[in-house]
C-alpha cells in the first residue's frame, strides 16, 4: 500500500503546485492586463480613497486641492487661476480620466512616488495624502497672455531661459477643468469644435504654419554651415523663380545686395529662400533636428497632448516627412511646403538661441513636496540640456540679428524700454483671397543675459501681421515674467 | 522528555509571531492605534491554541508534533484576515475554535484507547452521514443559500453537514477497504480479469453513490468533487489498481457531461469559469461577477500585496457593498493574495502541502490497514478541500463553494476539522508508537 501512498502524495504535489501557478498568473503575468481592465475599479478606488496633493503655482497659488465629500472619497476642485491654465493642468476625475500636468504628475500626486521617510510616518498613523506639487507657471504671465490673445483663438507660451521651466502655456479658448467631472459637460468640452474644441491645447497639440519665425532655424542653419556671418552679403532681389512657382517678399518689395542680419531685419524672403537653396537640404535637416523638429518636446507632459513639428505630407497629414532634397527647401526655409509647428515648439527656438544655443528640457513642475513638506524633487535653477544646437558663438551672432528686428525691423511693438529684446515676427498666409492671416512672435529677453523667451500665436486674423498683433502680446509676457 | 515538551511548545512560536505581526499590521493600515484589546484578542487565540497543544500532547505523547502548530499557523492566519474583514466575525471565529479544540478533545478523550472500534461501526457511520447530507433539505432545517442547499439552522447558528459527513465517508471507505480489500484485489475476474466480483464493491459503490446523490441533491458541487476524490484515491491505495480510478474518471466525465445538460447553474457556472473578464457574464446573475472580482482582487495584490489589512474591501468608507463580495468564505483566498500578494499565498500553500505531507507520513508509518486507509483518506480529503477552493478562486478549475480549511469563516468547517485532526493524531500516537515498541523489544531481544 506505501508505494500507492507514495504515488498519490506526488500527484498531490502536483495539484498543490498547479494552484501556485494558476496564483502567479494572476498576480504576475496577467495582473497588468487585469488592472488595466476597464470593469476593474480597484485602481481608481485606490486612488480615489488618497487625496491627491495639491498643486499650486510657482507663485503660491492655489490651483487645484482635494475635496472630501460625505461618502468618504475625495474629488478635485480647480481654481479661477487653473482655469486660466486649464490644458497645462489638465483634469482627474474618476468618470473622465486624467489629462495634463494632473495625468503626467499622476505618480507624485498620488503618493506612489515617496521617500523612506514619508513611509516611515505613514507608519506612526498619519494619514496618507498625495504629495504636493508646485507648478512653474507664473499666474501674471500667463494672464498677461489671455489678455492679449482676448478672446481671440490661439495660443502663447513662456519659458524660463536658465531653468527650463514653462512661465506660462495659454490656449485659448480654455475651459473649467470643474466641469470635468459631470459626464455630460466633459464629453460637451471634449466634443466642442465649434466652439474652438477647449480641450485641445493649441500650445503643444496644434500644428501651424510658422511664418517667417521660421527664418530664424534657416538663419541658425547658415551660420552653422560656417559659409555666413550677419554681414555676409545675399540677394533679396524679389521674385525668385522657385520650381516654376514665383516666390516674392512681404508687399512684394524688392531688395538688392543685403547683409544676412538685413534680411532677416526685414524679413526678406528671397534672400532666405536663396540661402537654403545655397545651403542645400543636409544642413537644413542638421538644423531643425537641433531645435527638436521631427519628434515631440522634452517636457513633462502627456505623450498624447504633444504634436511634433515638421514638415507633414500634403496629402496625408500625419505623415511627417523627413527633410531632404524631395522638398522645395527654398519654401521650407521661409516657414511654408506644410511645415507644422506647435507653439511650444517655436518657443523652444527662441529659448535655444536664448540660452547659448543649449535647447534646455522643458519641466512644467518646480518642485515636488510631501505631505510632511519634505521637497522630494526640485527643478533645478540652470535647467538641464537636451543637446547643443548651434556654437556659443553663432547663438551670440543670431541673438544679435533678432535684436535689430525688435529695434528696426518688423518687430518693433516687443520693444521693452530699458530692456534689450531680440524676436522675430511671422505672418503665416492662411487664406490669400479673403487675406487671412495667422501673425507669430517669437522672441527672449534681456538680450545680454535671456531670462525669458516666448512664443504666441494668433489662429486666425483678417490682415493681421506679427509685428502688429502678435509682438505686442510677446511684450506683455516678457515684461511680467522680469518684474 | 521535558526537552521534548518545551521543543513541543516553541513549535508554536510561527503561529504567535503571526498574530502579533498580522494584527499589528492590520491596525497600521486602518490607521488605528495598537489598543489593548486588539492584543488581548491575539493574546486569548494563542492561549487556545496551547491549549489544544497540550491536550493533544498529554494525551498522545507520541502523535506527530508538527501536525498541530502548522494548523495554528493557518487559524491565526485566517484569523487575522477576518478581523481585517469585520471584527465581529474574528470574536465568532474565535468561539468557534473553543467549540473545535471541545470536539478535538473529546474525540481524543473518546477514542484514546483504541480508535480502532469506529472500524466495527462503519455501517452506522454510513448511515449517519447520509442523514446528515438529506438534513439540509428537510423542510424547517432547510436554509437556502444561491440555490444551493449547504446549511441546517439550528437556533441561530447555520451549520453545514457536509463538512461532518466527509469524515463519516472516510471512515466507511477505510473500514470497508481494509476488510475487503484482499478480496478486491484476489478475487478480480470480470470483463479484463481486473474486475472483482461485483458483490464485494456492491455495498462500497452503494454507500458512495448516495452519497453523491445527495450531494447533487443539496447542490454542493464542491463537495461531490471532494467526496468522488477521495474515494478513488482510498480505492486505488487499497487495490493498488490503476483501473479503478481510470474507469472512476471516465463515469465522473459523463456524469459531469450529463449534468452540465441538466442543470443550468452547472452550465452557467461552467460558462463563468471559460470567460470570466467578458463583461455580460459579469454583469450577469449568476455569472462571473464574484470570479472577476477575485481576480482583480489578486492583480492589486501582485508579488508582495498591499500589506494586512491593506486590500480594499469596500466601494467607499460609508458603502456597504464590496468589491470583493464573500470574502470571509469563498473567496479568502483571493483577499489573502490580495494582502500578501504572490509570496503570501506561497507560504500559505507551502502550510498546507506540509499538513498534508504529514498526514500522508502518517498513512506510511501506520500498521495496519485500516489505519493506513484512514490516515491516507483524512489528508487527501483535506488537500482536496483546499485544491477546490483555490483551484475555483485562481480559475483552475469551474468555483464551487468550498471553505479554505481552518482559515474561512465557518463553524462546521472547524469543528469538522478538528475532529479530522484529532483523528490523525490518534492514528499516528499509535502507530509512532507501535514502532518505538517494536524498536524497543527488538533492541532488548538483541540484548538478551
Amino acid at each position: 500500500m506505501n508505494q500507492g501512498i507514495r504515488r498519490l502524495f506526488v500527484l498531490i504535489l502536483g495539484l498543490f503546485v498547479l494552484l501556485l501557478a494558476g496564483t502567479v498568473r494572476w498576480t504576475v503575468i496577467e495582473a497588468d492586463e487585469l488592472n488595466a481592465n476597464s470593469r476593474n475599479a480597484r485602481p481608481l478606488l485606490q486612488t480615489a480613497r488618497v487625496p491627491r496633493g495639491t498643486i499650486r503655482a510657482a507663485d503660491g497659488t492655489l490651483l487645484a486641492r482635494s475635496v472630501k465629500q460625505s461618502d468618504g472619497t475625495y474629488v478635485r476642485r480647480y481654481t479661477q487661476e487653473a482655469q486660466q491654465a486649464s490644458q497645462l493642468i489638465g483634469w482627474a476625475y474618476t468618470n473622465s480620466g486624467v489629462s495634463g500636468m494632473e495625468k503626467e504628475h499622476q505618480d507624485d500626486l498620488t503618493g506612489k512616488v515617496r521617500s523612506a521617510a514619508t513611509l516611515l510616518s505613514a507608519l506612526r498613523g498619519n494619514t496618507e495624502r498625495g504629495n504636493d506639487v508646485v507648478a512653474t507657471l507664473e499666474p501674471k504671465v500667463q494672464q498677461a497672455g489671455l489678455n492679449g490673445l482676448n478672446g481671440r483663438r490661439g495660443a502663447a507660451v513662456a519659458i524660463d531661459v536658465k531653468s527650463g521651466g514653462v512661465l506660462a502655456m495659454v490656449s485659448t479658448p480654455n475651459f473649467d477643468p470643474n466641469q470635468m467631472r459631470n459626464n455630460d459637460s466633459a464629453s460637451r468640452i471634449q466634443n466642442d469644435s465649434a466652439g474652438g474644441s477647449p480641450a485641445f491645447n493649441r500650445a503643444t497639440q496644434a500644428g501651424y504654419p510658422p511664418g517667417s519665425t521660421f527664418k530664424v532655424v534657416t538663419t541658425a542653419a547658415a551660420l552653422e554651415s560656417g559659409d555666413y556671418t550677419p554681414t555676409t552679403l545675399v540677394d533679396g532681389s524679389s521674385p525668385l523663380k522657385v520650381e516654376t512657382v514665383d516666390l516674392n517678399n512681404f508687399g512684394r518689395k524688392s531688395y538688392g545686395k543685403i547683409t544676412l542680419t538685413q534680411a532677416l531685419t526685414n524679413s526678406v524672403n528671397t534672400a532666405f529662400a536663396r540661402v537654403a537653396e545655397d545651403l542645400g537640404a543636409a544642413p537644413m535637416a542638421d538644423a531643425m533636428d537641433a531645435f527638436g523638429f521631427g519628434k515631440i518636446p522634452l517636457i513633462d507632459y502627456p505623450d498624447q497632448q504633444l504634436y511634433a513639428s515638421g514638415v507633414y505630407d500634403r496629402d496625408d497629414a500625419s505623415q511627417l516627412l523627413e527633410v531632404n532634397d524631395d522638398l522645395d527647401i527654398a519654401r521650407v526655409a521661409i516657414g511654408q511646403e506644410r511645415l507644422r509647428v506647435t507653439p511650444l515648439q517655436m518657443g523652444l527656438v527662441a529659448a535655444a538661441v536664448a540660452r547659448d544655443g543649449q535647447l534646455p528640457r522643458l519641466s512644467t513642475v518646480q518642485r515636488v513636496v510631501d505631505p510632511d513638506g519634505r521637497t522630494l524633487s526640485e527643478l533645478d535653477a540652470d535647467g538641464d540640456d537636451a543637446g547643443r544646437v548651434m556654437s556659443e558663438r553663432d547663438a551670440a551672432d543670431l541673438t544679435a540679428m533678432m535684436e535689430k528686428v525688435v529695434e528696426e525691423g518688423s518687430g518693433t511693438a516687443a520693444a521693452l524700454s530699458g530692456l534689450r529684446v531680440a524676436g522675430k515676427t511671422g505672418t503665416a498666409e492662411r487664406n490669400i483671397r479673403e487675406n487671412v492671416t495667422q501673425p507669430w512672435f517669437i522672441g527672449f529677453a534681456p538680450a545680454d543675459d535671456p531670462q525669458v523667451a516666448v512664443a504666441v500665436t494668433i489662429e486666425r486674423t483678417i490682415g493681421g501681421t506679427g509685428g502688429v498683433d502678435a509682438a505686442p502680446i510677446a511684450r506683455a509676457m516678457m515684461e511680467e515674467a522680469l518684474r | 522528555m521535558i526537552l521534548r515538551r518545551i521543543r513541543d511548545l516553541a513549535l508554536l512560536i510561527p503561529a504567535s509571531l503571526l498574530v502579533a505581526i498580522g494584527f499589528a499590521s492590520v491596525f497600521a493600515n486602518q490607521g488605528g492605534q495598537l489598543s489593548d484589546l486588539s492584543l488581548l484578542y491575539g493574546a486569548g487565540f494563542l492561549g487556545l491554541c496551547i491549549v489544544a497543544h497540550v491536550i493533544a500532547m498529554s494525551a498522545l505523547p507520541d502523535a506527530d508534533p508538527y501536525l498541530l502548530p502548522l494548523i495554528a499557523v493557518l487559524a491565526c492566519f485566517g484569523l487575522v484576515e477576518l478581523y481585517r474583514i469585520d471584527e465581529s466575525l474574528a470574536r465568532q471565529q474565535a468561539t468557534w475554535f473553543i467549540l473545535g479544540i471541545g470536539a478535538f478533545s473529546a474525540t481524543i478523550f473518546l477514542l484514546r484507547k483504541d480508535y480502532r472500534v469506529l472500524r466495527d461501526y462503519r455501517n452506522l457511520i454510513a448511515l449517519a452521514g447520509v442523514l446528515m447530507l438529506l438534513a439540509p433539505r428537510i423542510p424547517g432545517l432547510s436554509n437556502p443559500e444561491n440555490g444551493a442547499y449547504l446549511s441546517v439552522a439550528l437556533g441561530p447558528v447555520a451549520f453545514q453537514p457536509t463538512e461532518l459527513a466527509k469524515l463519516c465517508l472516510v471512515l466507511y471507505l477505510a473500514s470497508y477497504l481494509a476488510d475487503n480489500r484482499q478480496l478486491l484485489v484476489q478475487e478480480a475476474r470480470g470483463p479484463f480479469g481486473l474486475l472483482p466480483p461485483l458483490k464485494y464493491l456492491l455495498p462500497l459503490l452503494a454507500v458512495w453513490g448516495v452519497t453523491m446523490v445527495m450531494l447533487f441533491f443539496i447542490q454542493d458541487i464542491g463537495s461531490a468533487i471532494m467526496y468522488f476524490g477521495v474515494g478513488l484515491a482510498m480505492l486505488y491505495v487499497a487495490t493498488g489498481r490503476l483501473l479503478y480510478p481510470v474507469v472512476g474518471l471516465t463515469l465522473f466525465a459523463f456524469g459531469a457531461r450529463l449534468l452540465y445538460e441538466l442543470r443550468p447553474t452547472i452550465q452557467n457556472r461552467v460558462e463563468a469559469w471559460q470567460d470570466p473578464l467578458n463583461p455580460e457574464l459579469i454583469d450577469k446573475v449568476g455569472g462571473s461577477g464574484q470570479l472577476a472580482q477575485g481576480l482583480f482582487a489578486q492583480a492589486d495584490g501582485g508579488m508582495l500585496g498591499e500589506g494586512l489589512g491593506g486590500s480594499l474591501m469596500r466601494y467607499f468608507e460609508t458603502g456597504a457593498t464590496s468589491p470583493l463580495p464573500a470574502a470571509k468564505n469563498d473567496f479568502i483566498y483571493a483577499l489573502i493574495v490580495s494582502e500578501v500578494g504572490l509570496i503570501g499565498a506561497a507560504g500559505l500553500i507551502l502550510i498546507y502541502l506540509l499538513i498534508v505531507w504529514r498526514g500522508f507520513k502518517v498513512a506510511l508509518v501506520a500498521h495496519d490497514s485500516f489505519s493506513k486507509l484512514l490516515a491516507l483518506g483524512l489528508a487527501t480529503v483535506f488537500a482536496l478541500q483546499v485544491f477546490v477552493i483555490v483551484g475555483g478562486v485562481t480559475k483552475l478549475i469551474p468555483l464551487t463553494g468550498v471553505t479554505l480549511p481552518f482559515v474561512s469563516s465557518g463553524g462546521s468547517s472547524i469543528v469538522a476539522n478538528f475532529v479530522l485532526l484529532a483523528l490523525l493524531l490518534l492514528v499516528s500516537d499509535r502507530a509512532r508508537r507501535d514502532t518505538r515498541e517494536d524498536l524497543q523489544r527488538a533492541k532488548m531481544g538483541a540484548w538478551r
